[in-house]
């Protein structure tokens, strides 16, 4: 019992004035009261167990969370580390892709650059001789005869100006390839850099596969504004989608004289690779407020079911090492960022005349 | 004695022709051109009998290269002599040309003065 409850016994006891009755139902509440208070220290002492039970919990759950915490940080910072190997590899390999189709144009170049250096030193040499023979004309008096000399040599004097002009703007060119895109956007000649990078296509391939031949095309509008647009950049696709098409013809070509040993005497076979004439046509067109420059080839054309991957990252159909399969897939990114579309109509087959694949840029003006 | 000059550089033509000036001149050669493989041979066919005694073709043109319009002309005009000329002096190229009948073979850039040799060697059977 409770020393106050016993105090209250106690002081019971002392009390003589008190029935036998009185005293007994006294006696009972005190008891009861004892045995209500035991009750409430138990289920006081039970909630205690409780809280120290629960605090202890909380505090293991705190701990987890805080270690749960800490392992999402450390797979945070891979991923982040992660991100950035990924950023680095992604350069890597659009500076491998620019590269590659740099090697690809270098014969080309040096071609191209070769033609106007001879045109620039024949043309000096001949002007050379000719005023060799203006001052023997002079000397005898023969003005006439000197002057139209004189003529000529101005003449070569243009030749060699225009050729020189040429060789500068191939290298200008070359460099500008090479270089890494300064994102400057500026008023281009969409034609004239079209032409350009159809022609060192041209030669880079036929340097590289000499039983290569094909028929250029081009149908140039000639009243097509000049655009904004990252020069090097519309260059590096333009030099992508006409590589793509010599490569086509080529593969076609290729293809139709395999057939032709396989199949003697299949009829379509041999017209389709005796009467074939791999052909590239580069168009440029004005329409409304956009342009569009289209790239087409007579080869096989794409199958549909690869049709849809074309321009997925690393889709190539090209044995190993010799595409990146990046070539489309940035080329319609550059696009992109020009506020453009590039597509692409194809027609599949290897007999059909109708077969090729026409590649389209369309650019808005402005 | 008419040659037939076949190029894609369409400057080639002034070039030849202030060249071989003297010889244009004196009525001793004439000189046809053409800039493509077709062209040359399309003019060939428009003049029957040939009037081009001699042919000096590039090698590298778009359309049909000179290989192959050295081919057909050994077939169609097996009297007309066709020499070569070409950026590309390697071997394969010089080999090719020569097993195909051509009669000489010439690197460009051109020395003029081993082709005026040429001109006057043919001018001069």
């Amino acid at each position: 019992m409770t020393p106050s409850l016993q105090n209250i016994f106690d002081l019971l006891a002392k009390m003589p004035k008190i029935s036998e009755a009185e005293r007994a139902a006294i006696e009972k509440f005190v008891s009861a009261a004892d045995k209500q208070l035991a009750i409430v220290e138990f289920k006081l002492d039970r909630t205690e167990k409780v809280k120290r039970t629960t605090a202890i919990l909380l505090e293991e759950t705190i701990e987890e969370l805080e270690q749960k915490r800490r392992a999402i940080e450390d797979s945070n910072s891979v991923l982040t580390k992660l991100l950035e190997d990924l950023k680095a590899a992604q350069a890597q390999l659009i500076q491998a892709e620019k590269m590659a189709s740099l090697g690809e144009l270098i014969a080309g170049i040096a071609h191209e650059i070769q033609n106007p250096l001879n045109f620039v030193n024949n043309f000096s040499e001949v002007s050379k001789e000719l005023i060799d023979e203006m001052n023997d004309e002079l000397a005898v008096g023969n003005i006439e005869l000197a002057k139209e000399l004189a003529s000529d040599i101005e003449q070569n004097l243009i030749k060699i100006i225009h050729h020189g002009k040429r060789a500068d703007s191939i290298v200008k060119g070359m460099l500008q390839h090479s270089r890494k895109s300064s994102g400057q956007k500026e008023l281009t000649d969409i034609n004239k850099l079209a032409e350009e990078y159809f022609r060192l296509a041209y030669h880079g391939l036929r340097s590289k596969n000499k039983d290569f031949n094909a028929l250029l095309h081009t149908d140039l509008d000639v009243s097509m504004p000049h655009l904004q647009v990252v020069p090097q950049d519309i260059g590096r696709v333009l030099l992508n989608l006409i590589n793509n098409a010599f490569y086509a013809c080529m593969e076609r070509q290729t293809l139709g004289k395999g057939e032709m040993s396989l199949h003697a005497g299949h009829e379509k076979s041999i017209i389709a690779s005796i009467g074939y004439a791999p052909t590239v046509t580069l168009k440029t067109i004005t329409k409304g407020n956009h342009v569009k420059i289209s790239v087409r080839d007579n080869g096989n054309g794409i199958p549909e079911h690869i049709k849809e991957k074309i321009f997925q990252p690393f889709f190539t159909t090209k044995p190993t090492g010799e595409g990146t399969g990046l070539g489309l897939s940035l080329s319609y990114d550059i696009i992109k960022a020009h506020g453009g579309e590039l597509s692409v109509l194809s027609q599949h087959s290897s007999v059909s005349e109708d077969a090729g694949t026409e590649f389209t840029i369309t650019l808005p003006i402005s | 004695m008419k040659f037939l000059i076949v190029d894609d550089e369409k400057d080639v033509e002034l070039l030849f022709r202030q060249k071989f000036r003297k010889e244009l001149k004196s009525g001793k050669i004439t000189f046809e051109f053409a800039f493509s493989g077709n062209e040359a041979l399309e003019y060939l066919r428009s003049r029957q009998p040939p009037e081009v005694m001699y042919i000096f073709s590039d090698i590298n043109m778009p359309g049909m290269t000179g290989l192959e319009l050295l081919d057909k002309v050994r077939n169609e005009f097996p009297q007309i002599q066709v020499s070569m000329i070409s950026a590309y002096g390697d071997t394969e190229n010089y080999d090719r040309a020569i097993n195909s009948g051509a009669k000489g073979f010439f690197v460009k850039p051109i020395d003029f003065e081993s082709l005026k040799e040429e001109l006057d060697k043919i001018v001069g059977y």
